[in-house]
């Protein structure tokens, strides 16, 4: 068997409850193969249990007791699909407005959204308000299925009002590449397998466009400049030190002149590890380690970076996914973790609440349960940040309530460029 | 010196992404977390876990303890390669003992032939509140089962070392958050992007040993619930079964009256990656008797506490 290289695509699911999300995914996996026999077995018996007909797709990804018992998605589920040409990260997200956590956290790492809506009613408000978090996310590219194209009569028709909704949508919120495709995740037309049903579309299937979309994208940045926040500091046999932690932006060679942040200290790297071994360059992705020519001081917290250098800030513009229970509000104190940084923040100023419908900013100075806002955080130390539409590493953050030590927030540096 | 050049990120292979990836999660809790320890069993998963750990902390020693939870109820081999993988490592030991617990009076004693399975939950949950570790490090992967698809790579348990599926913390881009109060803990899963395959090629691209019961051998079997098991200790033959000599291997290694060989004559890495790429069951589904009982088996198991 050959090992060939391959590609890791991660993308998420998005759409509307019983639009067809979970039947959709059900429907790649056992069409590409990539189910097992007995997890087949179980689906069936598990359809046949609840009286659902013969195979109820959706089962092969809402896993949980009480999501099967109430027919609904509630948390993400990770599955795995090989095609010949690269490995697929499936995060299936929950539609539900209460669990937008749980949907950010799936499309947070994604490289392209999989949306699924239904052709008879288009984009409901759950759907422009996932596609819109995955935008705030910087999800670029997003392949749309119009699903159930046979209860339609598999109508041109009805595909061609949903595909005019979907473009208008994807121009205001920035997408680069949308690729909308008549499915029936049911039957399985135009998923794996394409259909006779649609003699007027020559587009890709679902798969095919998988296959074709651009990997790897989240973790690029549009800023130039390599970046390493540091995890951990390792002692090294011969004495010295070497700062571990993961690459992202430009790669890093030896012999680099790079600048500790927020010391603001210049030296140069003198070595680089990976595992043990001794390695000339360090790309995006990769956790590696680093000595540094210059005695310094440096710890978990501080990030080595090239130049173009990020921002050293104490008081920070953002965008805030809020899951907390009760109301974010002004002067409120919470614990911030930026890559390997904790510190405590407060709540200078809240901005305003993004209105999802229409995309503009309403006046708040209060966020609620899954409410998307702009707000100015003030920090008891220094950051060390880029702008998340350019660094999706250095620009991210989550803020912890500091009694329970839930996560109540997802945070990016700036905010997006259509609000 | 050897000096090598590491691909970039476009031809990436993707067990070098998935590889760097799991480094970056040990170090995280490590760096968060009090006092945490690695969860051992001498099976692959945990194999590769482990040799994982010593990449992330090389040159240094590992900065903490393996933990094997023993049921008492194991493959020799896998106990042999567990002391042997250990002493090279250089790591600290803990072995936690079920028999320890059902002595206790804690639990109670299933019998030789009865399963450990369950108990084990109990045994963990004590030796993590008596050894005061705050986060378990496990080999589990989301590939496993349709309960382990949902959980997050850092999973919080409470004071009763419980998982709520409904309350799972968001865990957005690469930020691990694993801060906890006294009592609480965290399981960390480092493979829980990783497949079956995956495991298997990383094991072959490093030249990993593993516990011989995974490569094909000769061996008494006899069939029972749909699954092979060995003849030995803890699988007495009954009446109506008959003992078959056949070339067999195992898929997954847990207890001895559980777990079930697989026919196979793939005797090298090369032939189990062949077999394993065209499988056509599950790896849970073909060799494991615990998750056979019910369609959450794995789901309320891990409620209660289980790895």
């Amino acid at each position: 068997m050959e090992l060939a290289t391959r590609d890791l695509l991660r993308l998420a699911t998005i759409g509307s409850v019983d639009d067809g999300k979970s039947t959709l995914i059900g429907r790649i996996l056992v069409d590409t193969r990539q189910l097992f026999d007995d997890q087949l077995d179980a689906v069936a018996e598990a359809s046949e249990k609840r009286g659902v007909g013969d195979l109820d797709l959706s089962f092969v990804t809402d896993g949980l007791r009480a999501e099967r018992e109430q027919g609904i998605t509630i948390d993400v589920a990770y599955r795995y699909a090989t095609s010949p040409t690269r490995k697929f990260i499936i995060a299936d997200c929950p539609g539900h407005v209460q669990y937008t956590g749980n949907m950010a956290t799936g499309a947070s790492t994604a490289d392209l959204a999989l949306v699924v809506l239904d052709v008879a009613s288009g984009l409901k408000e759950q759907t422009r308000r996932h596609l819109c978090i995955a935008a705030l996310l910087g999800v670029r590219s997003i392949i749309v299925a119009v699903n159930k194209m046979d209860a339609v009569d598999w109508s041109k028709l009805a595909f061609e009002r949903v595909v005019d909704e979907i473009q208008a949508l994807a121009r205001d919120l920035d997408f680069t590449s949308v690729s909308i495709i008549p499915v029936s995740a049911l039957l399985g037309d135009n998923v794996v397998e394409s259909s006779v049903h649609f003699p007027w579309y020559d587009g890709p299937t679902v798969l095919e466009a998988l296959e074709s979309s651009e990997a790897g994208a989240w973790e690029h940045t549009t800023t130039r400049g390599a970046r390493l926040p540091i995890q951990w500091v390792l002692r090294q046999s011969g004495g010295g030190r070497t700062y571990a932690g993961m690459v992202n932006g430009d790669t890093f060679h030896v012999g680099d002149r790079v600048t500790l942040l927020p010391a603001n200290i210049e030296t140069t790297i003198t070595a680089m590890n990976f595992g043990g071994d001794e390695i000339s360059e360090a790309t995006v992705g990769l956790a590696a380690d680093i000595a540094l020519a210059d005695e310094t001081n440096a710890g978990r917290g501080d990030l080595i970076a090239t130049a173009p250098l990020p921002s050293v800030v104490n008081e920070l513009k953002t965008t805030i996914c809020w899951f907390g229970e009760k109301p974010l509000v002004i002067g409120q104190r919470l614990k911030m973790k930026h890559t390997s940084k904790v510190t405590p923040v407060r709540v200078k100023l809240i901005n305003g609440v993004i209105d999802i419908e229409k995309l503009d900013i309403d006046e708040s100075t209060t966020l609620t349960t899954n409410d998307i806002g702009l707000a100015t955080l003030q920090t008891a130390d220094l950051l060390v940040v880029d702008d998340y539409r350019s660094n999706r590493v250095t620009g991210s953050f989550v803020l912890i309530d500091e009694a329970t030590n839930a996560t109540v927030a997802a945070g990016m540096v700036g905010h997006a460029s259509f609000l | 010196m050897t000096t090598t050049t590491l691909p970039t990120s476009t031809t990436t292979d993707h067990l070098d992404l998935l590889e760097s990836h799991a480094i970056f999660i040990l170090r995280e809790v490590v760096a968060e977390c009090e006092r945490p320890v690695l969860l051992f069993s001498g099976g692959k998963d945990s194999a590769v876990l482990l040799h994982l750990a010593v990449k992330a902390f090389a040159p240094q020693q590992l900065p903490f303890p393996v933990m094997h939870i023993d049921t008492g109820q194991n493959f020799p081999e896998v106990i042999d390669f567990r002391d042997a993988t250990v002493e090279r490592v250089g790591a600290r030991l803990v072995v936690a003992k079920v028999q320890d617990t059902i002595d206790q009076g804690k639990v109670q004693d299933p019998g030789i032939m009865g399963s450990r399975n369950r108990l084990q939950t109990v045994t963990l949950l004590d030796a993590i509140n008596d050894n005061n570790f705050d986060a378990a490090f496990g080999g589990a992967r989301r590939d496993e089962d349709k309960a382990r698809a949902k959980e997050r790579i850092l999973s919080f348990r409470d004071t009763f070392g419980q998982w709520d599926p409904r309350k799972q913390r968001p865990e957005l881009w690469q930020i691990y958050q694993g801060k906890v109060n006294p009592g609480e803990s965290v399981r960390a899963f480092p493979l829980s992007d990783w497949t079956e395959l995956d495991v298997w090629q990383y094991i072959q691209r490093e030249q990993m040993a593993l516990p011989a019961i995974y490569f094909a051998h000769d061996r008494d079997v006899v069939m029972r619930d749909g699954m092979y098991l060995a003849v030995g200790p803890f699988v007495e033959p009954r009446d109506s079964e008959t003992v078959e000599r056949l070339s067999v291997r195992f898929r997954t290694v847990g207890d001895a009256n559980c777990t079930g060989a697989v026919k196979s004559h793939a005797a090298t890495l090369e032939a189990i990656i062949d077999e394993v790429a065209l499988a056509n069951v599950s790896e849970r589904g073909a060799t494991r008797a615990d998750d056979k009982f019910s369609e959450t088996a794995m789901e309320d198991r891990k409620r209660e506490g289980y790895f």
